[in-house]
């Protein structure tokens, strides 16, 4: 007896399952899910074979167009993470993640947002340049939600520099605050104005290149404040002291200006004295920048 | 009148579509272009570079909306964000239709951003069909559904594509994208006449078609976007035209793309079964009167 049609959405579950199942060595099927599930049994079941190709190798397509779609849209947003690591590495890494965090999106713009949170706790996947590689995929992530986030209108500089300690300001979407345990700002630099790539409907081929890890002189671990944010449609990244990054960051969530700037002079080396004209600079130049912006009604 | 409600009564003729390495170019030399289309997807997002090149694009240019993550086939709801952030970009563009692809693609919030045929099933219709009306009522203006390329078909499928599409647009009453290089491709790899297909659709409801070049191998055709139009896709397009009429007409190249000149002047072959299609004039009823 023949058996009877699966339902639409129990379909989707087990094709999908099957599709999103990472690709052999050779770029082949597995003959099973991370689940342990057949994608052979599975194939036959639901797949009508052809004349040339068999249910097997008719997933087999889409099973392999999936994962070339997203590993190619995650190496154009990590570029400078894959130059470090070298495409090896790199491609198991990006396999690994995109299996724990497949797209939640309808955008593969957001492909990659888990990844430096996730390469924090995956260490196997970097080796020795562990530190150094979640520095490189978080500048890349910032560089991204730079590139094409919300832009306020900022507040004046004359606006900003008659805030109190009681005021709350917002900062501009685009700014990314990030914290490096390494100057792993000056790798990414050569990436910084590329343009993203655009997703199509086309089919892919399998068009990936070899590239050997970077050469890098030894370097030295260097706490390191990054500010990324765009100007004119470019992403820019800005070097900014421990301090501003704490206050800042203090902003971003929502503390009054006296309290971020309590909290970004904590355990300070600045002394004291200094303090007051150094404040009045930082909050020019972010004034001057558009970095700061009216509070959310 | 040129067009029909499928697609506000357009007289858009031949289009290509917006892809960034062609940004200067259209910038600096500023081409006669009759319309661009835009993949939605890229220009959902809030601000910066992207919709700046949307901004400048529209200053010059008629711009029409293509999807690829609807997915108006998924069993499972569609992101109501998606949905919101298209609609803004409707009336960002004023496209005057919108299309997407009649396939499946997302399985409960996880997206394979891929365009995955459906079994043509009386269940995948009326899903289907749900799923355009929600689109097209939220969105508010008139949605057509493309035919996509596939590489496999169901098991359990219990009519023939065109068959499943014929469905769904009368029952959706929504207008159709038709793909004649997706037919040319699927008609090979399935072993149907793309003929027949093209005979079969009901040509009233057809908004929009799309040309494309795609990726034989020894086994299977691979809709890549990536070569120029072969003569059978040309066929099928001479004949779409015959039966639909006057059709806005895009070219689609998406992967080892020429220079603009060479992508515009493919899509500009076209014209030759286009135009002659084309309505008469109607002369002006008010001079006509005095004159």
């Amino acid at each position: 007896m023949a058996n009877a049609a699966m339902p639409l959405a129990e379909l989707q579950r087990q094709l999908a399952a099957v599709i999103m199942t990472p690709l052999t060595a050779d770029d082949g099927m597995r003959e099973s899910t991370p689940e342990g599930r057949s994608t052979r049994a599975i194939s036959e079941r639901v797949i009508a074979p052809n004349s040339r190709l068999d249910a097997f190798e008719r997933l087999e397509l889409y099973n392999q167009q999936y994962w070339y779609r997203v590993l190619d849209s995650l190496a154009e947003d990590f570029s400078s993470l894959r130059a470090l690591l070298g495409s090896r590495s790199y491609h198991q890494l990006a396999v690994a993640y995109l299996s724990a965090h497949p797209s939640r999106s309808f955008t593969l713009r957001n492909l990659g947002s888990k990844l430096p949170q996730w390469l924090a706790s995956h260490a196997e996947c970097t080796g020795r340049r562990h530190k150094l590689a979640v520095d490189v995929a978080n500048i890349e992530w910032a560089f991204i939600e730079a590139f094409d986030n919300a832009e306020l209108k900022p507040l004046a500089v004359a606006e900003a520099l008659h805030l109190t300690a009681e005021s709350r300001v917002r900062l501009q979407p685009h700014l990314r605050l990030v914290a490096l345990k390494y100057p792993a700002d000056e790798l990414v630099l050569d990436a910084q104005h590329r343009e993203r790539a655009q997703p199509t409907e086309a089919g892919r081929n399998d068009a990936r290149e070899e590239l050997k890890p970077l050469k890098l002189a030894a370097m030295r671990s260097k706490s390191t404040w990054l500010a990324v944010h765009r100007v004119d449609f470019s992403v820019y990244f800005k070097r900014i002291e421990k301090e501003e990054h704490a206050i800042l960051s203090a902003i971003e969530c929502g503390a009054t200006l006296g309290a971020a700037i309590s909290q970004g002079f904590k355990g300070t080396r600045i002394p004291a004295s200094n303090r007051a004209a150094k404040l009045r600079a930082w909050f020019e130049n972010w004034a001057e920048l558009g970095w700061l912006c009216a509070p959310e009604i | 009148m040129a067009g029909n409600r499928f697609n506000s009564y357009s007289d858009h003729g031949v289009g290509i579509g917006l892809r960034i390495p062609h940004y200067s170019h259209i910038f600096s030399q500023k081409p006669v272009v009759d319309w661009f289309e835009i993949i939605s997807e890229n220009f959902l997002c809030d601000a910066g570079r992207p919709m700046q090149v949307l901004d400048r694009i529209l200053e010059q240019y008629r711009i029409v909306q293509h999807g690829v993550s609807l997915y108006f086939g998924s069993a499972t709801e569609p992101d109501p964000e998606h949905l919101r952030r298209l609609k803004q970009l409707v009336r960002r563009t004023n496209t005057p239709w919108l299309t997407d692809h009649l396939c499946w693609g997302s399985v409960d919030g996880t997206y394979t951003h891929d365009l995955i045929p459906l079994p043509y099933t009386w269940e995948a219709v009326h899903r289907t069909v749900e799923r355009v009306k929600q689109a097209q009522h939220y969105l508010e203006i008139p949605v057509a559904v493309e035919n996509v390329s596939s590489y496999m078909a169901y098991k359990d499928s219990e009519m023939t594509e065109w068959e499943f599409l014929n469905e769904v647009v009368e029952r959706a009453d929504c207008g159709i994208l038709l793909d004649v290089n997706n037919i040319y491709v699927s008609s090979v790899n399935h072993d149907f006449d793309p003929m027949l297909y093209v005979n079969s659709i009901p040509a009233g409801r057809v908004a929009q078609i799309h040309i494309a070049g795609h990726s034989r191998y020894e086994k299977y055709i691979l809709d890549t976007h990536d070569h120029p139009v072969i003569d059978p896709v040309w066929q099928l397009y001479a004949r779409a035209i015959e039966r639909a009429g006057y059709t806005p007409t895009l070219l689609e190249w998406d992967d080892h793309i020429p220079t603009f000149d060479e992508v515009h002047n493919e899509a500009l072959k076209a014209n030759k079964y286009l135009e002659a299609a084309k309505p008469a004039a109607q002369p002006d009823s008010n001079l006509a009167g005095v004159l």
